[in-house]
């Protein structure tokens, strides 16, 4: 068990526990940070993997972007903290189902796949690199990927502009 | 297992990590000790300044010019109450102000001082560290530090602090995208996320004369990243109290103030690294004209403050959203061709 081992294993568990935390809260802004937390988790993992401009775009778009977004949209709201510390039966009931069968579909995968035991080679490299092969070799999903989100912006768009339009009416 | 012995290559091995611990720390100490003495008396410049400006002498009692303000007023700050609301949000309220104070200080790992110089051999860098995504490492942190604000602003329980973070929050995240695009025509110039690099591809023509419109944009979005006047709604005085921290009192609102303050020196070493040259200048060593840059663009947001009225909330959405950022846009296109041509 080298640092390494060490400082995977210690972070995987904070991943692992803050996202457990994160599901189960029923006050939102808690919800929100333990899943900041789980991002951040994330980010080190890839930092550890030798890839540190993955983890700098993870903390800026998922734990420093969409997160505020929850945030704001949370503040905004003034949602009120329900009493009651678990979910009722009816809303937990099908995460649980649909968890459980993830868990089994991934352990007869990680059984069965004879790729599943092997040992990923390092791929250290610096971010012009990184950026020329994403740009070279697959530019087709990077631009699929990109009109996607511009048909989501304008979809947003649409629905965002409606209300006042009915309301000048 | 077979017993270590201390042959040549492990003795410089030790020897080099020695020394790059010994630097590391002493590098770390030169910072921090820069960064909060110049917090404190940047405090007094603005003081200072603004009552020149509105016709008043500013503070003066404490010490000769009132020299010892900041030691006054840090001691006054310890000495406070710490006050928690009963209604806040316990845990939360009281990480807020570190939140916001650590991603100030953390920024500056990045920003490189001077040049390498060499120590019994060994060559030691200028810059706490020098990672290759070092620009993305600064936004990075710098979207993380408007939690600080929303997060205290929301768990103070308190209306004007509610509105405060909100504002913050939108205003922030807001002119993060004109502050980041501003940048990518500098990357595109450099070719490179590290500011060791970015500061060494000026050594012949500062970004300022190439890039002018980055510069502005970057400028004009720093002021709204740290809540400055024309910018500083999160915080209006005149009617949310104080904003996300009308709550906090003794250090924890002292913190708040130093993290705004260093995060002020920061933008200032970040606009001097991206667009000013960095630590180059003639006959002056790197570090005193690094902290000459930072002090000349202090200085200019003070003059800002003490010269412009708040915007309106209305005004800053649609200056951000509607000039800025097609700007920012419009100006990496332009690069661009400029480049390939």
């Amino acid at each position: 068990m080298n640092l390494f081992n060490i400082l995977f294993y210690s972070i995987a568990l904070l991943i692992v526990v803050s996202t457990g935390l994160a599901v189960t809260r029923r006050n939102l802004v808690h919800a929100v940070i333990y899943l900041i937390m789980s991002f951040f988790g994330s980010a080190f993992v890839f930092y550890l993997f030798g890839a540190p401009f993955l983890a700098a775009l993870m903390v800026i778009v998922y734990a420093g972007a969409i997160m505020i977004l929850f945030l704001f949209i949370i503040m905004m709201l003034r949602v009120e903290t329900p009493e009651e510390q678990l979910f009722p039966a009816r809303q937990m009931w099908p995460a649980v189902a649909v968890a459980a069968g993830y868990l089994v579909v991934g352990a007869l995968l990680a059984a069965h796949d004879p790729a599943a035991g092997a040992v990923l080679g390092p791929a250290q490299t610096e971010p012009a690199v990184f950026g020329a092969y994403v740009f070279r070799n697959t530019w087709l999903a990077v631009e699929v990927t990109s009109l996607l989100l511009l048909v989501a912006l304008i979809g947003a768009l649409f629905i965002g502009k409606r209300p006042t339009h009915e309301s000048e009416e | 297992m077979e017993p270590v012995s201390l042959d040549v290559t492990v003795d410089m091995d030790l020897q080099i990590w020695i020394i790059g611990t010994i630097a590391l720390v002493l590098k770390l100490g030169a910072v921090l000790l820069f960064l909060l003495l110049m917090a404190a008396y940047l405090v007094l410049v603005e003081r200072k300044l603004l009552g020149r400006i509105q016709v008043r002498y500013g503070p003066n009692r404490a010490g000769k010019y009132g020299l010892l303000q900041p030691f006054a007023d840090t001691i006054k700050m310890m000495t406070k109450e710490d006050i928690v609301p009963d209604a806040a949000d316990r845990v939360i309220f009281l990480l807020a102000p570190a939140v916001v104070a650590i991603t100030a200080l953390l920024m500056f790992a990045v920003i490189p001082f001077g040049p390498d110089i060499t120590v019994y051999g060994h060559r030691v860098p200028l810059v706490v560290t020098d990672i290759n995504v070092g620009l993305l490492f600064v936004f990075a942190l710098s979207s993380l530090g408007v939690y600080g604000a929303a997060l205290g602003g929301w768990s103070s329980n308190s209306k004007y602090s509610l509105l405060g973070g909100i504002r913050g929050a939108a205003q922030m995240v807001s002119y993060e995208l004109a502050l980041g695009l501003s940048l990518i025509p500098v990357v595109m110039e450099a070719g490179s996320f590290s500011l060791v690099d970015i500061v060494n591809a000026q050594t012949q023509l500062p970004y300022i004369l190439l890039e002018p419109v980055a510069f502005a944009i970057f400028f004009i979005s720093a002021l709204a990243e740290i809540k400055r006047i024309p910018f500083d709604l999160p915080e209006a005085e005149n009617e949310l109290g104080a904003g996300f921290h009308t709550e906090y009192s003794g250090m924890r609102f002292g913190l708040f103030f130093l993290g705004e303050y260093v995060h002020m020196q920061v933008l200032g070493g970040l606009i001097a690294v991206f667009f000013l040259g960095g630590w180059h200048g003639p006959l002056l060593p790197g570090p005193v004209w690094l902290a000459v840059k930072i002090v000349l663009v202090c200085l200019v947001m003070i003059w800002i403050r003490g010269t412009l009225p708040r915007l309106r909330y209305d005004q800053l959405m649609n200056f951000g959203w509607k000039v800025l950022i097609p700007a920012a846009l419009l100006n990496v296109v332009v690069t661009g061709a400029r480049l390939l041509w």
